[in-house]
Formats: structure tokens, sequence, C-alpha cells
């Protein structure tokens, strides 16, 4: 187990180098590192301050070096734009993707199972057929496309509900959100599903396939036999097999929601880390996106390394082949 | 269905590609998503001689004509089907123009990860050792990451551009096909076909390439078509989000971009039209797909 763990580890580690290994020759010897991490109205004294800063009169080697312990003492740089360090400015606009991708989470999860246990109990019927039909439209539509109709369709043509921003925020037990308030839910629900909407439907799915087969079990044929009313069945024998495949699914996906909300983010101008790095991008703020590709690639390698352990704790199989 | 009724009868046994019609045509999904497959192709590689207008060439294109809506005429009698954009540019020729850009980008970038991803996983079945363990360990990383973050590290890191664009897609699909590829080559491996070539002392290159290639294409193909499909709706993703393809090279995804901002002022045409476009493309795609997996899927074999 231990062994297994440190290997894991090890290998997140390696692929954290890699990557870093990758932003750093990209943005240092592709381009001018000078053009794109000093500020281009920076005159020319600023200019030789900041290469000796930066070292960039050194060896490449050396200069990764620099580079490396400076990100370990959580300094990735400044932001041209703003003016403040890139990492603070990242962690600033954590809360609201975070808070964006749970939401969406929760709607995928509170509309997903209960449409996907009815089209695994009445596979033939019309109105299961027209929700698999939707979910296969799910999969194929593109995320920033859907965003455009729903701002089109509730925002433009209907006026219900805003399209841009996070509205009003309210902090309850320390923790700021936009899900406190009324304006906030109305900023939140758009966005908030068009992010769902991939998730809903692999849920349908998952929960469509898992009703499938645990309707046909003994226990449940067990659980008619004694008499139990067809709610209790569903509520209790059959909702809680299928929720362990189901919450798997979800909890390794929760990365792709993150990363995915850069696209949301920018349709719906969500103001998260996905905005962020789309308009660092545009500006050219080099800090910015150097950082948050740092942050984002840590991020996925401890979600992965995690998955991992709990994989290999849940299942030993897991463990077993890895060794071998 | 036709195969079995020429067999019984004692007539030639059908064809393998008879079979394989056949089979595929079971489904009347997927037969109809094949032909609206084959019209988008065709209007995709006929652009110049199907679109109305050229709307790239600026003698041709009046800003005049600008935010025309849908079925609207201009002074000339020009009738504009699907209306015009904020530069006056026809909508149904941009759209044309744009499959042609979408489809070819998702296509050539499909084409070269296959040819990566099969040549990775078909030698690290066929080798095996630490060329296998390696490569497969990488397979996995990189398919612990999404797709969409993956593009968006190179583009952002290398910057934009048709070359660059294609390369992020590669990167992205490569691993889909090495795994595909090696798990249909570590079945075939120990058949008896491949252990008749060993002894005859054929090249490793040879055995790979002309006895356990030809019976690993199927599922290749399957991954290849649903890859391609994922690879035009990545494609638009991030040239929509200003990240991918240049101006120059206007795909679907930039259209879309380019219409979301006169959205707010109620001209939905601009946008939902190439997104209309680039939904019937990717589903068609999807729907072919599915099928071939049917098909291929010796669970389900007939």
């Amino acid at each position: 187990m231990t062994a297994f763990i440190l290997r894991r580890s090890l290998q997140s580690i390696i692929v954290l180098l890699v990557m870093s290994l990758i932003v750093f020759v990209g943005v240092n010897l592709v381009g001018d590192p000078v053009d794109m991490l000093i500020n281009p109205e920076a005159d020319q004294l600023e200019i030789e301050r900041v290469i000796r800063d930066l070292g960039l009169d050194r060896p490449v080697a050396e200069q990764y070096w620099y580079f490396m312990v400076n990100a370990f003492q959580g300094d990735l740089g400044r932001s041209f734009v703003f003016g403040e360090p890139a990492l603070k400015l990242i962690i600033q606009r954590m809360p609201a993707t975070m808070e964006l991708a749970l939401f969406s989470l929760l709607i995928a999860i509170s509309f997903g199972i209960p449409l996907g246990v009815y089209a695994g109990l009445k596979p033939h019927s019309k109105i299961s057929r027209t929700i698999m039909a939707g979910s296969i439209l799910g999969f194929s539509m593109p995320t920033f496309w859907v965003g455009i109709i729903l701002i089109m369709f509730f925002s433009v043509h209907l006026g219900w509900l805003p399209s841009t921003g996070r509205g009003d925020v309210a902090t309850y037990f320390g923790i700021t959100s936009s899900i406190f308030t009324l304006d906030g839910l109305s900023h939140i629900f758009l966005p908030a599903f068009n992010l769902a909407l991939f998730k809903l439907s692999s849920v349908i799915r998952l929960a469509r396939a898992g009703t499938r087969e645990v309707i046909l079990q003994d226990y449940i044929k067990f659980a008619r036999a004694k008499g139990l009313s067809e709610t209790k069945i569903i509520r209790v024998h059959l909702l809680k097999n299928i929720m362990i495949p189901i919450v798997t699914v979800i909890g390794l996906e929760f990365g792709s929601l993150i990363a995915f909300s850069t696209v949301t983010e920018t349709v719906f101008a969500w103001p998260g880390m996905g905005k962020l790095i789309i308009d660092a991008i545009y500006n050219l703020d080099r800090p910015i996106v150097v950082a948050y590709l740092m942050i984002i690639v840590l991020i996925f390698v401890t979600l992965n390394l995690i998955v991992d352990i709990l994989y290999s704790v849940l299942d030993p199989r897991v463990r077993i082949k890895g060794v071998s | 269905m036709a195969g079995k009724a020429a067999t019984t009868t004692g007539a030639i046994p059908a064809s393998g590609w008879q079979k394989f019609w056949s089979d595929f045509c079971e489904s009347p999904t997927a037969v109809g998503a094949l032909f609206v497959f084959l019209v988008i192709l065709f209007i995709a590689v006929f652009a110049p001689f199907v679109s109305p207008t050229n709307p790239y060439d600026l003698a041709s294109v009046d800003i005049m004509n600008s935010r025309l809506e849908p079925g609207s005429e201009d002074f000339e009698g020009n009738v504009y089907w699907l209306g015009t954009d904020g530069a006056g540019r026809d909508m149904l020729s941009a759209i044309f123009y744009g499959l042609r850009v979408s489809l070819g980008v998702g296509a050539f970038s499909g084409v070269v990860a296959l040819v990566i991803g099969a040549a990775v996983g078909l030698s690290a079945a066929y080798f095996g050792g630490r060329f296998e363990t390696l490569t497969m360990r990488i397979v996995d990383i990189q398919l612990s990451f999404p797709s969409i973050l993956m593009a968006l590290i190179i583009l952002a890191v290398f910057g934009k551009g048709v070359e660059k664009t294609i390369i992020a897609l590669v990167l992205v699909q490569w691993a889909y096909y090495a795994r595909a590829a090696r798990a249909s080559a570590l079945v075939e491996k120990n058949k008896e076909y491949v252990e008749a070539a060993q002894c005859l002392a054929l090249g490793d290159r040879r055995i790979i390439l002309h006895h356990i290639m030809p019976n690993c294409l199927a599922p290749l193909i399957v991954v290849g078509t649903l890859q391609t499909a994922h690879a035009i709706s990545l494609e638009a993703t991030l040239s929509f989000l200003g990240l991918g393809l240049p101006i120059t090279e206007p795909s679907l995804g930039l259209l879309i971009g380019n219409g979301f901002e006169f959205m707010y002022s109620g001209d939905y045409w601009i946008s939902i039209f190439p997104g209309i476009a680039l939904l019937i493309t990717i589903v068609s795609i999807n729907l072919v797909g599915d099928q071939l997996r049917d098909i291929f899927n010796p669970r389900l074999q007939r």
C-alpha cells in the first residue's frame, strides 16, 4: 500500500515537472522572453533591471532552476495588467469557478438521476426515448454554442435571466457565494446549466444502465415479493445500488468541469479563473498564463492522485496490478 | 440479412463489404446520418462551386448589406437565405466555406493522430516490455487530463495558428488511438497466424504492418469516427475562444464567435446557423460511429 502511494506520488511529481518544463520552454525559448515576460511599456532601464531579476542573462538550465525555486515559494510572477502577483489573482478568482462547478454538479445529479432511473424503468416508453435522444444531443452539442442559445432565448428573447456576471454575493459561514442571494442565483443558473449539460447526459446514461441492471437482481424481486411499495423499492433498494458508479464517475469528472468552465465562463462573462486565463491570453498577460497553467496542472495531478489512492483502497485489484 | 439469405439459398456468399453494408442498413437512423454526412462532405469539398457567393472575395461583399435578416434581398436582387453577417457576407456561403475548414482540420488531425497512435499502440503490444509500460503510462496520464485542458495548455503556450491547432488536436487525440490499437493488437498477437509469420522469420515491421494491423483496423475506424467528431467540436470551441484558427481560416467556431457580439442586439442568425451546421455535422458523424461500433462489436455478433 505504502509502496503504491509512493510510486503514484512520484509519478505525479514527474508529470508536474514535465508540465512545468513544457510551459517554461514554451514561454522562454519559443518566443523572446523579454517580449513575453516584461511589460511592453517598460523603458530600457526597467527592462535591464527585470532581465537581471528574472535571470534572463544566465544559462537556460539555471533559469529553469530559478523558475522552479520561485514557483515553490509561491512566486509565479506579476500580472502586467493588474500589477499584482499572478498567484493572488488566480486564488481570488478560484471561489467563483468552484461555485459554478459545484452548482452544475448539483444540477447534473438532481436532474440526471430521476430522468435516468425513469428511462431505465420504462425503457420503451415515448418519454424515455425522448430522454435518451436528448442525452445524445447533450453529448454532441458544443458547450459554447449551447451557452449562446441559452443567452439568446432566456436573456435576450424572454428577458428572464441575466446573462453576464456573478450578481450579488453574500457571505455565510465564511463562504462568499452568489448562491446565497436571489440575484446571485438568477445569475448562476444559466452558466451552471450550460456547464452541467454534458455531465447531465452522462449521469442520465449511467443511471439508466444501472437501473436496467439492478432491477433484474434477486433482492429487488424479493422486495417486491415482500410486498414493498414500488416507491420504497426504488428509493431504498434501487437508488442505493446505482449510486456507487455514479458517484465515482462524478468525482472523477469534477476536474473536467473546472477545465470546461473556461468556455462557459467566457460565454457568460463569469468572473472565475477560466475567464481570467482567456483574458490573459488576449492581453498577452503571460505571467497569469504561466501561473494558471501551473496551478491547474497541480489541481489535476492532485485530484488524480487522490482518486488513484482511493481506488486502491476500495479495490485491492488495482493495487496488486500496480505492483506486478 | 441479405448476406444470410444468399448463403442459405446456396448462391455465392456475400462478400465482406456486402455483409458490412447490410449490417449497416439495419439502422435507418445510421443510414440517414451517413447520407447527411455525405452531403456535408460534398458541400465542404466543393464549397467554391456550391456557394451562392464567395464570402471572402472583397469585391462582391458590400458593407451596405450587413446584418440582413434571413431571406432578405439586396438591391441587386440577390437573396440571402440565412441572412448576412456584420461585414455583409452571405451566411450560407460563409457556412459552406466554414464547413470546409472545420472538416479539413478535423479530418487531417484525425488521420495524423491515427497514424501516430496506431504506430505506438501496435508496437507497444508487439514488443511489450519496458517500451510498452512506458508508452501506456504516458497514454494513461494524458487521458487523465480533459482534452480541452491539454489543447488549452498547448495553444496558450505556443500561440494560435492553423498548424498549432492541428498539433494540439493531434496531441490530444493520439492517446485514444494508441490505447485502442494496443488493446486489439494484444489479442491478435497471440493468434496462430502471427506465430506462423514469426516462424517464417518475417521482419517485425512486416508482421506488424501486414499481418496484425489489418486485423486491428475495425476498432481503430470506430475510434476514428467518434474522435473526428470530437476534434471538430474541440476545434470549434478553441476557435470560438480565439485560441484556435486565425481569422484568415474562418471555421464554424469562428463564425459563431463573430456572431456572438451581435446576438445581444437580437441578430440571432449570425451565431445560430453556423452552430446548427456544426451540430448536424457532429451528430451525423456520431450516429454513423455508433452504428459502426455496434457492427464491429464481437459481443453483438449476429
